[in-house]
């Protein structure tokens, strides 16, 4: 058949290249393991010191979760909070407690106040009310930032590798003048496009196999749902991300033209996929997500990662992204006309 | 000639892109059994000529015949042999490889497809670096896989643009001989150039020029017609340029 000639040629063309297979499957791996490590850090534990406390006071605060230094002088303390060896010191003027932070860092501020606002009215009252169970819908106290980003930047990276590597081989296919040989080969339309579809589907079930296999059993992100959906999910958002890319190659004259769609492409899907809370971008822009194939898929991967959802909840979904994938078929196919009208 | 079958019928084909116009109301027919060679300098639109042909282009206006049928048609395209200007092969595979997928395109398998990859390679004198990668290829080296790929699947018409750019005298005369075995078996071949020497080897010419055909005859009629020596004084006459 003429459709698996063309398979056969582009698996043969891709085991060759050594490199872009590495592009492919290590580059999300490498990313998502130093995000892992980025977002997974442990918490920040702040430098504090305490001047001229009374010892009563000292005694009952604590000092879990920061570093706590005592000082005889607020000089001194303001020595160490300018070198910034101190984050933040706290006095008792009077009968009132003040604070002095350091300032320069938000994140660290605001590590360093989250401290105090816990440790000080645990401390200054007298009478201890019971703490507060809590209980968690979906995730747990040991759900970190990295679980819940991880789902939508698994279907960022693979959309953003294929969407690359597939545009670039077609728009090489093309400058090479082969896409041309091939029209002029009894090869109809359809059939080059299918080519192309099922040949990168192939090498990407693999890839997004692995990618996943590796984020959920070895940085052991967040898993609630089945296996099966998530690699369901990552696979046609890569055949979204590969149509698109053949589909934009045809714009782009050469390499550096198709790297020039990623600012204009691929960068505001990661706006739109959920990594930002989506409640917060003005509305007169929020439809936009609506038109971006990563919305949705990274919302039905982290229903089934965070939320546990089964097939019902994600099939929409799906769908949605399967419609995109036909979409820009059927504009390839049209647009394959240019070179040769039957 | 006039008694054999036309195989190539160019009528009232007019072609331009936007503004330009590339080719200008030709009409010529080519018939089967021959070799008929386009001569022109680069610009002049053989290679458009070519293309519409070979079914990547159409005219806007007039019709391509092909075997009595109207071009485009896929059914057509089947029994074309077409080498590009460009060589469109995949460097990061091996001329084999290369032959092989061509090869599927066309429906060849198994062990037709063996042994025509043989044949073709013979002709071309490349059988010794079938294995090699297209990437460690010189060009006169892909000129003539290129070639080879086009003979593949025994089609009844070759179009060639430009078949022997880059390759030595030697491999050239080689390359031509084979020219003349397959028209001895009836294939017809159409051979773009702007090499006035090889134009001597075919059949009949076509000049164009300007994106007009300014004459057609064989060899010896062109040089008759302008009582001129070699082909590119006759060429200079039928452009219109003082000797």
């Amino acid at each position: 058949m003429r459709v698996m000639a063309l398979v056969k040629r582009i698996l043969r063309q891709l085991v060759r290249d050594k490199r872009t297979i590495g592009l492919l499957i290590f580059a999300p791996i490498l990313v998502l393991t130093m995000l892992y490590f980025v977002f997974n850090g442990d918490d920040y534990t702040p430098q504090i010191g305490l001047v001229d406390v009374p010892e009563m006071l000292a005694d009952q605060l604590d000092t879990e979760g920061a570093r706590v230094t005592i000082f005889q002088t607020e000089a001194e303390a303001k020595k160490k909070l300018a070198a910034q060896e101190l984050d933040g010191y706290l006095k008792i003027e009077g009968n009132k407690p003040s604070i002095v932070l350091e300032g320069s860092d938000p994140s660290v501020t605001g590590a360093t106040m989250k401290w105090l606002q816990n440790a000080l009215p645990k401390a200054t009252q007298a009478v201890d009310l019971p703490e507060p169970k809590i209980d968690y819908l979906h995730g747990s106290s040991e759900m970190g930032q990295f679980d819940y980003f991880g789902p939508v930047l698994l279907g960022f990276f693979v959309f953003f590798f294929v969407f690359l590597i597939a545009g670039v081989s077609f728009l090489r296919e093309r400058t090479t003048g082969t896409l041309e040989r091939l029209l002029a080969s009894p090869l109809r339309k359809g059939e080059i496009v299918a080519g192309y579809v099922l040949g990168f589907g192939l090498f990407t079930t693999i890839q997004s196999t692995i990618i996943t296999a590796y984020a959920i059993y070895v940085l052991g992100m967040v898993m609630e749902g089945a296996f099966i959906y998530v690699l369901l999910i990552i696979l046609i958002l890569a055949l979204t991300a590969l149509t698109l890319g053949i589909l934009l190659s045809s714009f782009a004259h050469n390499e550096l033209q198709m790297m020039q769609f990623i600012p204009i492409v691929v960068v505001p899907q990661i706006f739109f996929s959920g990594l930002f809370n989506l409640e917060t971008i003005a509305e007169w822009l929020s439809w936009m997500s609506h038109l971006t194939p990563l919305y949705y898929a990274a919302e039905a991967l982290r229903d089934v990662m965070v939320r546990g959802a089964g097939f019902g909840d994600i099939m929409i979904n799906v769908l949605i992204l399967a419609g995109f994938c036909l979409l820009f078929i059927a504009i390839n196919i049209a647009v394959l006309s240019k070179y040769r009208r039957i | 000639m006039n008694e054999r079958e036309v195989c190539v019928s160019i009528r009232n084909v007019s072609k331009s892109f936007g503004k330009h116009q590339v080719l200008e109301d030709i009409n010529l027919d080519i018939y089967e059994g021959e070799i008929f060679g386009l001569l022109g300098p680069s610009g002049a639109g053989k290679t458009t000529l070519v293309k519409e042909l070979a079914g990547l282009d159409e005219p806007s206006e007039g019709e391509n015949h092909l075997f009595n049928a109207k071009m485009p048609s896929l059914n057509l395209i089947k029994r074309i042999g077409y080498m590009a200007q460009s060589d469109a092969l995949y460097e990061d595979l091996s001329a084999k490889e290369n032959l092989q997928f061509f090869s599927e395109l066309y429906g060849l398998k198994g062990q037709k497809q063996a042994q025509r990859i043989k044949e073709v390679m013979e002709l071309v004198q490349l059988s010794g670096d079938m294995t090699k990668l297209v990437s460690n290829y010189s060009g006169g080296m892909k000129r003539r896989l290129s070639l080879a790929i086009a003979l593949l699947h025994e089609p009844e018409l070759l179009i060639l643009d430009e078949p022997t750019v880059g390759i030595d005298p030697v491999l050239r005369k080689s390359i031509w001989n084979a020219f003349t075995d397959l028209k001895a078996q009836g294939k017809t071949l159409i051979v773009t150039t702007h090499v006035m020497d090889e134009a001597d080897k075919c059949d009949r010419l076509g000049l164009i020029r300007d994106g007009r055909l300014i004459a057609v005859g064989t060899p010896a009629e062109l040089k008759e017609q302008t009582a001129s020596t070699t082909i590119e004084e006759a060429f200079l006459v039928f452009g219109g340029v003082e000797r």
